[in-house]
């Protein structure tokens, strides 16, 4: 069954919070990791919990409350009792690291005595924080969990949406994909290679040819709905993950058959957006998926723009709604100039390292 | 979506046991798993007691074979041998006969290198091993798992706190249900950190004595490690292949508190709303469930409001309920998982397995936990809580096919 957007709210490193314009102009960055352009949060959270808040729970909140305000179902502010607003039968979030900042807050204050740390950051630290933050923000005592898989976090809480229409549960589910990077974290985890050794410039990291991809962060929140309303920008009628596939041809197999699982083929889709995100070692994964079963349709990329992360496809899903909605590309976007006749189908298919690869399929 | 979902393999490791069978005789002897912190050097360390597995770390790296790797957190090792003796269990020969998922949650992920690694950078930037870093997240004991018993089709992480397992059991049987998957392996594993231990001792509800829960001078819980999982497969499986399933899974439910982080409601409306989403979705009027594994911590609060609950939707007629963290400690991402295995090993039995560590009935309250062992019973329905912070409560009831 398929799921309608019928509100967004993402905060990112580009300017994206206002959901009447797409991409007006795109922010360059030269830097170790692209930071999320924040909102005031004064309009959105109230001083007194706002005070203790870290960072991520309140980019979490505000995300959030931005998709409800996107599908009117937030209660009006002209007023008390102008506008009920109403709940989402669920709240469903996917993060890869959950608040960093809070975890190294622990770490540090365990290391400079174990008899005299805060409670805060431990509270806050808890994966599931965003989730019940928003849960306790809007008094909402429904179905509430939280995906905690690399790179299939926020895949995995849009597959847990769609089953609670499945089960008839559900008339709409707000669903996010969080994470943010600190600079320690940034410096702890470039050991591993993820990452870019020296800051880059977030434009043109597709000719940088060094391993390691740009990091970033992001907060995208949606309300998914078993109809349409209006404020739909599209629907989202299949999520699937896949994990370690062998090699390319297995990869494609698998698209061929998520896509099939449809009725439909790569012919189909009038965009792809894919996940290149400058790292030269992964990227040609991309490549070579663009020189087969993508020869003919439009190539779209997005991570220039928001930076790679454990849930970066939030960005991806925002950027494909509203291209759906608006049938119109962002030149700053695209990878090639095919110029689709139509924009009625686009895929997402994003990967993360060569283990966990993921696919959205989205319609007008 | 009215797919029935059965329980055909479970597995465990914890405090009071390597696998279903010790486990099963430690709870008959009422013999407890908590005792003194050896894991880690802490200031902690005899004064706050755990609930530590009875292995170091080396000794479960042999136990699957890996003897002398630095590959693996605790997390993953307690995971890789309680999902192989699930799957063995279910007498399941190859893992990709059909498609098969599987679902693991966990607290903290590999917290325990993290912060082993985090002392030696925060003296020099430069430091620090590698191997102590690429498995914090929650995701690596999954993959890790994953591999070791070659399951590829679905592969996901939840963390819901305290809650997170028994809503791993959820999600798997909803893929189930809708179709998606024949196949789910559902559970958690977590490894006692010197993180948790001191982050719950911050929030001062660690109990010096050991956890006594729904007692009225308890004073908090008692940290767990551990690792369960249950085998979860569809009706028409269970009929073409002529499988005696251990249990079905019949109702669950997950509702959320809305209240504070970390605190639950005085009068517990999260747990009451899970619990009676549950009975709802497994069309069950409250009157027939028969044993009752409470989340009971031990804390001040969680108890309370639980308790609350307990009268609100059994008003007069309590079934009988007792905690099973007074042997296993509170394995947090694991806990529910673990206790769903225990409700397992009650329905088969008949037994239901004593609340130690109890004196005294609350005042705020009229029921009292059972505290001596019971056996001959026919247990038909048992309801297993697990609530967590963020107010994440969730509810699984298992029934028994006899």
């Amino acid at each position: 069954m398929p799921a309608y957007i019928n509100g967004i709210g993402l905060i990112s490193p580009q300017q994206t919070t206002d959901s009447n314009s797409i991409l007006p102009e795109v922010k360059e960055y030269t830097a170790d990791y692209l930071t999320c352009i924040e909102p005031n949060y004064k309009e959105f959270i109230n001083p007194i919990a706002r005070r203790r808040m870290s960072r991520l729970i309140k980019m979490g909140i505000t995300a959030a409350k931005l998709a409800l305000s996107d599908a009117n179902m937030l209660p009006s502010t002209s007023g008390e009792g102008s506008g009920e607003g109403s709940l989402p039968d669920a709240i469903i979030t996917g993060t890869g690291l959950g608040s960093v900042e809070d975890t190294e807050k622990i770490l540090s204050g365990m290391l400079a005595g174990e008899a005299l740390m805060n409670p805060t950051p431990f509270i806050q630290s808890t994966y599931n924080t965003i989730s019940s933050q928003i849960a306790i923000t809007l008094k909402c005592h429904n179905y509430n969990s939280t995906y905690v898989h690399r790179s299939f976090s926020f895949e995995s809480a849009l597959q847990d949406a769609l089953l609670q229409f499945d089960e008839g549960i559900a008339a709409s589910v707000l669903v996010s994909g969080i994470d943010e990077m600190t600079l320690n974290h940034l410096t702890i985890t470039r050991k591993t290679g993820h990452w870019k050794m020296e800051p880059a410039n977030n434009l043109s990291i597709l000719s940088s040819h060094t391993p390691g991809a740009l990091a970033g962060e992001g907060a995208a929140s949606f309300i998914l709905a078993n109809a349409p309303s209006s404020s739909t920008y599209a629907s989202l009628n299949g999520v699937q993950t896949i994990y370690k596939p062998a090699d390319v041809i297995q990869i494609e197999n698998h698209i061929r058959r998520f896509l099939s699982g449809y009725g439909l083929s790569t012919d189909d889709m009038d965009a792809v957006i894919l996940g290149y995100n400058g790292d030269c070692d992964y990227d040609s994964i991309y490549d070579k998926l663009g020189s087969s079963i993508f020869s003919e349709q439009q190539q779209l990329w997005y991570k220039h723009l928001c930076g790679e992360y454990y849930t970066s496809t939030g960005f991806a899903l925002w950027l494909a709604a509203n291209i759906l909605k608006n049938s119109l590309i962002p030149a700053s976007v695209k990878l090639n100039n095919h110029n689709p006749k139509q924009l009625k189908n686009i895929l997402i298919y994003n990967q993360y390292r060569n283990i966990n690869h993921s696919l959205m399929w989205l319609s007008k | 979506m009215s797919k029935r979902v059965f329980i055909t393999g479970t597995g465990i490791i914890s405090a009071i046991g390597n696998n279903v069978s010790e486990v099963f005789t430690s709870l008959q002897s009422a013999t407890s798993g908590i005792g003194e912190i050896t894991l880690f050097p802490t200031v902690h360390a005899g004064i706050i007691p755990v609930a530590e597995v009875k292995m170091t770390t080396e000794q479960l790296l042999d136990c699957i074979g890996f003897h002398g790797s630095h590959e693996f957190t605790r997390t993953s090792l307690l995971g890789m041998i309680a999902a192989r003796e699930a799957i063995e269990a279910a007498g399941i020969t190859d893992i990709g006969s059909c498609k098969t998922g599987l679902l693991s949650a966990n607290s903290v992920g590999g917290m325990n290198r993290s912060e082993s690694f985090y002392k030696e950078f925060l003296e020099d930037r430069a430091t620090g091993r590698l191997r102590d870093i690429v498995n914090h997240d929650c995701g690596d004991s999954t993959e890790r798992i994953a591999r070791y018993t070659g399951i590829k089709d679905f592969i996901s992480t939840i963390s819901t706190a305290c809650s997170s397992s028994a809503n791993t059991i959820m999600f798997g049987a909803d893929l189930i249900r809708s179709g998606k998957l024949d196949r789910v392996i559902a559970g958690g594993t977590d490894s006692i950190t010197k993180f948790t231990l001191n982050g719950f001792n911050t929030l001062m509800i660690l109990d010096k004595n050991g956890c006594r829960p729904f007692d009225e001078n308890r004073a908090g819980l008692t940290l767990g490690e551990g690792a369960a999982y249950v085998v979860l497969e569809p009706e028409e499986v269970i009929v073409k292949e002529g499988i005696t399933p251990l249990a079905e899974l019949t109702g669950y439910g997950n509702a959320n508190d809305a209240y504070h982080q970390t605190a639950s409601s005085p009068e517990g409306t999260g747990a009451y709303m899970a619990m009676k989403k549950a009975l709802e979705k497994g069309k069950l009027p409250a009157s027939e469930i028969d044993y009752i594994n409470v989340h009971g911590t031990g804390t001040e609060n969680n108890d309370l409001s639980e308790g609350l609950a307990l009268e609100r939707i059994f008003v007069d007629q309590i079934p009988p309920f007792s905690s099973t963290k007074t042997y296993t400690g509170h394995a947090l991402g694991a806990a529910g998982a673990v206790e769903a295995v225990i409700s397992i090993l009650s329905l088969q039995h008949g037994m239901i397995f004593p609340n130690l560590n109890w004196n005294a009935p609350m005042k705020e309250l009229k029921i009292r936990p059972v505290t001596e062992i019971r056996k001959g019973l026919r247990i038909a329905h048992a309801l297993s809580n697990s609530f967590g912070f963020g107010g994440n409560n969730s509810t699984v009831i298992i029934s028994s096919c006899g």
